[in-house]
């Protein structure tokens, strides 16, 4: 099955941003695909580069970014949620005119038309959300 | 789209508090916008944004009965609250910013059933 | 076909566990995962009551992590991340509630 999952909840803040994970990862495991991971309101902060847990804690954007490059997958992060939050890419910082973008490789700001094209193309969509 | 589905959005938050009921709102008129059948239901606190006579620029935040009000401007018509919640907050159709249909828990299962995709804020 | 619910708050939000239980259909199923495998204990002073013909399941990984093994209502199936993925695959739509 194609399946696509919506992040909705904050790395340490919620579980869910860690479960949302564990779930991909199971889902691969099982043989199915992954059209796209969606990440939306605080959940932008997955995609985060300057995330830096402690080495004995969880990385989910790091997670994330290998699980991206093993898999090829999609992961899209909702741009208004994002710059909000501050989170940007080098066009958005220039945009914005801010001093610096932390958008994690493996990652790419979109609409959030993308959330709602995921749901049409998957078979079944996911939301880990808090 | 070479097809549709059937969207269910399910806004349970209030307004202005927490940014859910903005975002459930926003897609909505986004899935909308992608021409999918969109359906929009209010549970619990989320029958709360649908009271008239909001004034939330003292706390910065847009209007989001304003907001609603555009719903039927995106071929989302089908306003659904569910009764209960509607009733222990001591609301009435009338009281809306827009009109509604009040569901019990049946008819809530039942609309469920009717859609293809669920999204729950 | 049918739907899966996933909770992940604890029985405190009576509100949501009584809104997601009400939206069950017959045949729909409830994933209790994170916070939501609370609800599941067989000691709270309320236990859960499934609405008729809607199974109940929690996720493993997350009654482990809470010392909740051995604690949970007979009626409550454990399932690992795999087993949640067949569940996904086993229902129509899937509604979370959070």
């Amino acid at each position: 099955m194609i399946f696509s999952l919506l992040v909705y909840a904050a790395p340490h803040s919620h579980q869910a941003a860690e479960s949302a994970y564990r779930f991909a990862v199971a889902t691969l495991a099982q043989g199915h695909s992954i059209h796209r991971v969606f990440f939306y309101g605080d959940g932008v902060h997955s995609a985060s580069a300057l995330a830096a847990p402690p080495q004995d804690e969880l990385d989910l954007p790091a997670r994330w970014q290998a699980l991206a490059q093993a898999h090829e997958l999609d992961l899209v992060v909702c741009i208004a949620a994002a710059v909000r939050r501050g989170v940007l890419d080098a066009n958005e910082a220039r945009r914005y005119e801010k001093p610096g973008h932390n958008l994690r490789e493996g990652f790419e700001l979109s609409g959030l038309g993308q959330l709602a094209e995921a749901a049409i193309q998957s078979d079944r969509l996911i939301t880990f959300g808090a | 789209m070479s097809h549709q589905k059937r969207f269910l959005v399910i806004s349970r938050h209030p307004p202005y508090g927490s940014c859910h009921a903005r975002d459930a709102l926003d897609t909505a008129l986004t899935s909308a916008v992608f021409e999918q059948p969109v359906t929009m239901l209010f549970m619990g606190d989320g029958v709360l944004q649908l009271i008239q006579a909001q004034q939330p620029a003292g706390i910065q935040q847009k209007n989001l009965a304003a907001t609603l009000s555009a719903l039927p401007l995106y071929d989302i018509e089908q306003l659904y609250v569910c009764a209960s919640a509607m009733q222990q907050r001591g609301l009435k159709a009338e009281d809306c910013v827009l009109p509604v249909q009040l569901l019990d828990s049946n008819a809530i299962a039942e609309l469920i059933r009717q859609h293809d995709v669920v999204l729950s804020f | 076909m049918m739907t899966l619910h996933t909770l992940n708050r604890a029985p405190s939000h009576a509100a949501l566990l009584a809104d997601c239980l009400n939206a069950c259909h017959r045949g729909d199923a409830l994933l209790l995962l994170e916070d939501g495998v609370y609800c599941a204990l067989n000691s709270l002073e309320t236990p859960l009551q499934l609405p008729d013909d809607v199974s109940c399941f929690a996720l493993e990984a997350d009654v482990a992590a809470r010392g909740l093994s051995g604690r949970l209502l007979a009626n409550v199936t454990l399932v690992d991340d795999a087993g949640f993925v067949q569940l996904c695959c086993d229902h129509a739509r899937s509604i979370s509630w959070f």
